[in-house]
């Protein structure tokens, strides 16, 4: 065998080389921009340089004929530079107005769609599930393709009262991020142990440290060590799956989708907020989980028609308040959306603000 | 003999539909027999529709790792590799991306080249934590590959309790409303803290993110351990000029409603003359104005950040958002940027020595109370860090008399320093 080579402890790669040079000569000095249709933008330098960015959504798990495809259109329309945006949109920036229709009629003929900008339902930011993660209740890419094939209008377009960010998760660790609406993996049942396996593979002091209600103990299962969980205290989180796969989580049955909406980032208005859940139960219904759909479009569509302009999803319930929100979407109100672990009692209304 | 795809009818459902199918792309590197990738994909395609009948993942973790670094790759090892044996081993490496997600098209191909020769030809850009993912590698391919990306000016992301692959938004490259050389701060922490990335040995995860403006566009207050989000200490730029041009296009109701109104401090007043007047001491510099009407508001000329500290989702005790531990630190000079580089080392020092084993920071000052962290650091207290004084009786405050005097010390030594 060869001598092994030592790493180049490089780092963070240095973007200036690779960046489009018209964003180059004006970095740190732009002046303004408007957007002349959904999908470009047009920002305006204060050296009078103009560059406008066409974005078009991708799929994110991108296979290189794809990618190749994508630099052919940055090469031919695109002086061979672009970037993406945190959720995997793809921008080619181009310094002449005229070459901005050719570059949109290649990426759509070519499928990819253009939009994503000012207030429209953008890409939806998601997780790896069955395709590469070790604990996914479900498949990411296949919630997210399906979601986006029914949203396409609202892509394309810039009709919504303000942005709408999307994010899928395929475990209750919610690696997709806060959301507008969020669509989430919700386990129902405790974890299935298998206890040949658990004395092997867990190191249980650590597993029983990971429970966040201390439902897991240690205890000897015909004769091995293994660990139980108290089924009375178990909230079904997850928690311990990953540091321990024989206390196997997900269920074809019981491993739910939930619905969480009003998570903002921004500071603009109002401060940044968490999103809040409004539906569970919902099957994992691959390869198209229609069900899930239809609770996202629902939310959307009351959306659209009553919050005003400007108002993030999160803000509009927060004027309307939330039963109306329950009466708009038709959802269901339950006793799992009072919280009830800690700091639950910041979420009562305590005050006689009451909607009738 | 060729290998052939096994009949994949759920996730062919996924091909149907105009937003563009990750399947397609699967099938189309399964089926390239040109490639040494064709039949892992092939394998690939069938766990994957076996996933989809049983609604269950069949990876599991190991040991899977490069010469020199301790994380950064992400094994998988498939449990139904006796009915799959082409993809049985099936890692990814995570690679950082350049600062604001810059590329050209040369160096994406070069990427594709050498993920083609070494891997699954399958690429994310990009993961959640900012990472290229190269999805899809033989435990004996790894090494290869990295060393071809790492002669490429590539470098290995974050894994496991350690610093994690970071991200900045597009900010001063293409952004009017960036308060601060994004890029610049990134890779001059993440770079000088690199150690703690390639050999973790950090309690848990941390992770700094970098926006340009309380826009956030990179989502940096629920994510970050450490966010650092530009802003601006004097007063909003204002065209007069160009506030005309807005009411004659929107007229003056619309501005009521959509600007005026949503001023979070209501900070903004229309003259009589239609010019427009901003309470610079009442704003809180949200963004909204600036967001809305982008020709005729800037943000101010003295900019800077805000830092936030202890974003997270809920494991273990629940969400925390970031919250302020710095109301603002200017960011022109070298000096200021060094400032910066030092608080976040010390915060980094803090939490190796401060935090449990799996706990992010923010769950560390939740436990050991924010005054704790701040005098670790030695940063001074602000009213900017809280949302409201504390509202329960349960505090010892025998100190007052020395920590009043602490205040107004500082309070001159910043008046002495605004007179020089």
């Amino acid at each position: 065998m060869s001598e092994m080579r030592e790493p180049i402890e490089s780092g963070v790669p240095d973007p200036f080389p690779l960046m489009h040079p018209t964003l180059k000569a004006n970095y740190g000095n732009w002046s303004w921009h408007d957007r002349p249709r959904p999908g470009v933008l047009h920002h305006v330098a204060h050296s009078g340089d103009e560059v406008w960015t066409v974005r078009a959504g991708t799929p994110r798990q991108l296979d290189t004929f794809a990618i190749r495809e994508l630099c052919d259109i940055g090469d031919k329309f695109a002086d061979g530079h672009v970037r993406f945006t945190t959720r995997s949109n793809i921008e080619y920036m181009v310094s002449d107005e005229t070459k901005v229709a050719p570059l949109i009629e290649a990426l759509e003929a070519a499928t990819y769609p253009v939009g994503g900008t000012g207030n429209s339902v953008s890409t939806i930011s998601h997780t790896q599930g069955w395709l590469h993660c070790d604990i996914p209740g479900t498949d990411a890419s296949g919630v997210v393709k399906s979601l986006m094939d029914e949203l396409m209008h609202e892509f394309k377009n810039e009709e919504m009262p303000n942005r709408v960010r999307l994010t899928t998760s395929c475990c209750q660790i919610n690696c997709g991020g806060q959301g507008d609406i969020a669509i989430n993996i919700q386990h129902t049942k405790p974890p299935l142990i298998n206890h040949d396996l658990v004395a092997n593979t867990c190191e249980r002091p650590s597993v029983v440290a990971r429970c966040p209600v201390a439902a897991i103990r240690p205890a000897l299962v015909n004769g091995k060590p293994s660990l139980e969980v108290d089924e009375k205290k178990c909230m079904c989180c997850g928690a311990c799956y990953p540091p321990c796969p024989p206390m196997q989580i997900n269920d074809p049955e019981y491993t739910k989708l939930a619905v969480f909406v009003g998570g903002k980032h921004s500071n603009a208005r109002s401060k940044p907020t968490f999103h809040k859940l409004v539906a569970a139960g919902i099957p994992n219904n691959a390869p198209r989980w229609p069900e899930a759909a239809e609770v996202v479009k629902t939310i959307l569509r009351v959306y659209k028609e009553d919050a005003r302009d400007w108002e993030r999803v999160g803000e509009w319930i927060e004027r309307v308040g939330w039963p109306r929100f329950f009466e708009l979407t038709n959802l269901p109100f339950t006793k799992y959306h009072i919280d009830d672990w800690r700091g639950a009692r910041g979420s009562f209304n305590a005050s006689t603000h009451v909607r009738m | 003999m060729t290998k052939k795809i096994r009949d994949t009818p759920m996730l062919d459902e996924l091909e149907n539909g105009p937003w563009p199918s990750f399947v397609t792309g699967l099938k189309r590197l399964a089926n390239d027999e040109s490639k040494p990738h064709a039949d892992m994909m092939k394998d690939l395609l069938g766990q994957l529709e076996h996933s989809y009948e049983t609604r269950k993942g069949f990876w599991k973790g190991g040991t899977v790792g490069v010469y020199g670094y301790g994380g950064g790759v992400i094994p998988r090892f498939s449990e139904v590799a006796e009915d799959y044996p082409d993809s049985k081993e099936f890692h990814t490496l995570r690679i950082q991306p350049p600062a604001g997600m810059h590329y050209d098209t040369a160096t994406l191909r070069k990427m594709c080249d050498i993920w083609e020769k070494h891997g699954s030809g399958l690429i994310a850009l990009h993961g959640q934590s900012g990472d290229i993912m190269f999805q899809g590698c033989s435990t004996e391919n790894v090494q290869p590959a990295f060393d071809e990306l790492n002669e490429n000016g590539f470098d290995m992301g974050g894994a496991g309790p350690a610093l994690r692959t970071s991200m900045s938004c597009v900010g001063h490259a293409r952004c009017e409303q960036s308060c601060y050389d994004e890029v610049r701060a990134h890779r001059m922490i993440i770079n000088d803290l690199i150690d703690e990335m390639h050999r973790p040995a950090l309690p848990y995860k941390f992770k700094f993110k970098f926006s340009g403006c309380p826009n956030d566009c990179v989502n940096a207050i629920h994510r970050a351990d450490m966010a650092v989000i530009g802003t601006w200490a004097d007063e909003i730029q204002i065209d007069q000029d160009e506030v005309k041009l807005y009411l004659e296009d929107v007229g003056r109701k619309y501005f009521t409603e959509s600007v005026q109104m949503n001023c979070p401090t209501n900070a903004i007043s229309l003259n009589d003359d239609d010019t427009m007047e901003i309470d610079d001491s009442s704003c809180v510099r949200c963004m909204h104005c600036i967001n809305v009407m982008n020709k005729a508001l800037s943000p101010g000329k003295d900019k800077g950040v805000t830092i936030c500290l202890g974003g997270k989702r809920s494991l273990k005790i629940g969400d925390l958002m970031g919250s302020v531990i710095i109301p603002f630190m200017r960011l022109n000079t070298d000096e200021d940027y060094e400032r910066l580089l030092t608080l976040a080392q010390d915060t980094v020092d803090f939490f190796a020595e401060n935090a449990l084993e799996h706990e992010r920071i923010g769950e560390t000052i939740d436990r050991i109370g924010l005054v704790n962290y701040l005098d670790a650091v030695g940063l001074d207290i602000d009213p900017n860090m809280i949302a409201h004084p504390r509202t329960n009786s349960y505090v010892k405050t025998d100190g007052w008399d020395e920590e009043a005097a602490k205040w107004f010390a500082r309070k001159d030594d910043q008046a002495t320093e605004a007179a020089e």
